[in-house]
């Protein structure tokens, strides 16, 4: 824990429940508040309660806030509409991801831009950049804002259970989409939006009410089987659900292609007039986008039950461990599946659904097979 | 809410075990509280000779891994199985039914005392 760690506005509440801290993208955040496996599991079988104040809140808005976004981003966000959401990353002038995002659109004129905490200030930077040429204002509200997330089979009941005027909104928001509503008395922005594979809402409320909404949640929702979830569980249903990491599955060596995530990178962007819409990186991601990547993104079942991580080799099997063919960039134990499982680059040639490999965990191979993504899926 | 028994012997490495021989090892209170959920566990055959201060297994939780070392030298004479089936044993009861192997000792390495232990851990 370094001394320049930022506290969550939920600090203490944290601290009352016991939680393990870490430090993660300079804030020090619950890692568990007790088994993180049972915390999985809460999340998949009823309801878990996240604090992700430490994600980047960034306001864009004014006349040409669309389409100052569609120049800064590969997404093409003039597109979406008022209160739907869009996940879409941030590229150098090169390609490489500086960020994945998701972006709401809260009005005409207004988007709000959700960043990862590590990576906040680069993007906030690279925004006030990217827009300077067109009239709109971009403004860091991380500080300000608190962001809570409940997310599971239950979390739409013990949501729609702390609100009372907004029940219909709420009910019918659709994936990727956000509203305005009040919950527990609180001016909230409800979207259903998340990160672990599960039907749930994310919450962004003014920071100095966060404990007030934080409170009411775990009341209303401990009864039913809710139980706050630190950022272990949150990095295991992320991998389960197949979504990348920023640091792990993305970062700067990387483009969208190679992460299978090309969908999100819009070549066929244009203004309202028709032109093409330069966006920043799109020369290097359209020269990209036709070669085949020189690695890909892949699955990899264990067989074994010792775990790949992040930063082992992937090797076609025992025989030739110095013949490295890709890298683990997350992995974990499966607590829904039972076995291991993780993510690799891997060259295209071994990236077939039933290819077996294997990977060098500390000096000794573990048999791995290739599968689709992702690893779970709710029915 | 750690512990430190008294009547163990302790390493810098955060393993425990008994003052006679055979000698029984275990993780202590903090090395499990650290790791979090252990789902699996690499210890050493029945029949392996040790050396103190040697990596003899691996201990995996949901988000590390975490070596084994001996705090003796020595011949693996018995693994806890219920804790190979169960590693959460190891979670619920690092100082009972969560031990980990026995070890008829020839010869005892670096060890702390219970107090010393909760000084370098500072808790």
């Amino acid at each position: 824990m370094t001394a320049t760690a930022r506290l969550s506005p939920l600090h203490d509440e944290h601290v009352a429940l016991g939680a393990s801290l870490t430090e993660f993208g300079g804030w020090e955040m619950p890692l568990r508040y007790g088994s993180d496996i049972a915390e999985h599991t809460a999340v998949r079988t009823a309801a878990g309660l996240f604090d992700l104040s430490h994600m980047g809140e960034i306001m864009v808005t004014g006349p040409e806030a669309a389409s100052a976004l569609d120049h800064a981003l590969v997404g093409w966000l003039s597109q979406v509409g008022v209160g739907r959401a869009r996940y879409t990353m941030i590229a150098q002038e090169d390609g490489a991801v500086i960020d994945d995002l998701v972006v709401y659109r809260l009005a005409d004129e207004e988007f709000l831009v959700v960043a990862n905490a590590g990576n906040t200030d680069v993007v906030h930077a690279a925004l006030v950049e990217r827009c300077s040429s067109f009239d709109a204002t971009v403004r860091l509200t991380s500080v300000e804002t608190a962001l809570v997330a409940v997310q599971g089979p239950l979390a739409e009941s013990i949501l729609v259970s702390l609100v009372s005027s907004d029940v219909d909104a709420v009910t019918g928001l659709r994936y990727y989409a956000i509203v305005p509503a009040v919950v527990a008395g609180i001016d909230t922005l409800v979207a259903r939006t998340g990160y672990t594979g599960e039907d749930g809402f994310e919450l962004f409320v003014p920071a100095e009410r966060a404990r007030e909404l934080w409170t009411a949640l775990l009341a209303a929702g401990v009864p039913a089987g809710l139980v706050p979830a630190g950022l272990s569980a949150r990095d295991s249903l992320r991998l389960e659900a197949g979504m990348p990491l920023y640091g792990h599955e993305l970062d700067l060596t990387t483009t969208p292609f190679e992460a299978g995530l090309g969908r999100v990178v819009r070549l066929d962007k244009v203004t309202p007039d028709g032109s093409v819409v330069e966006f920043v990186g799109r020369a290097a991601l359209a020269s990209r986008k036709g070669s085949p990547p020189a690695r890909v993104l892949v699955g990899l079942s264990v067989l074994g039950r010792r775990p790949a991580r992040a930063g082992h080799s992937v090797i076609m099997d025992a025989s030739k461990p110095d013949v490295v063919i890709g890298r683990v960039t997350s992995g974990a134990p499966s607590p829904t599946l039972g076995h291991p499982i993780a993510l690799a680059y891997v060259t295209p040639e071994v990236s077939a659904v039933g290819t077996r490999l294997a990977v060098d965990v500390r000096g000794r191979a573990e048999e791995v097979e290739v599968i689709a993504l992702p690893f779970y899926r709710r029915d | 809410m750690s512990n430190f028994p008294a009547g163990l012997k302790y390493t810098a490495e955060h393993e425990w075990f008994t003052d006679d021989s055979p000698t029984t090892i275990g993780i202590t209170w903090t090395a499990q509280d650290a790791l979090g959920d252990i789902v699996y566990l690499e210890l050493p055959a029945v029949g392996t000779v040790l050396v103190a201060g040697s990596v003899v297994g691996e201990i995996e939780s949901t988000k590390s891994v975490s070596e084994l070392f001996s705090p003796v030298s020595g011949t693996v004479v018995e693994i806890n199985d219920g804790a190979v089936e169960s590693p959460d044993l190891v979670n619920t009861d690092p100082y009972g039914a969560g031990w980990l192997i026995k070890v008829d000792v020839t010869e005892t390495g670096a060890v702390l005392t219970a107090s010393e232990y909760e000084t370098q851990v500072g808790s």
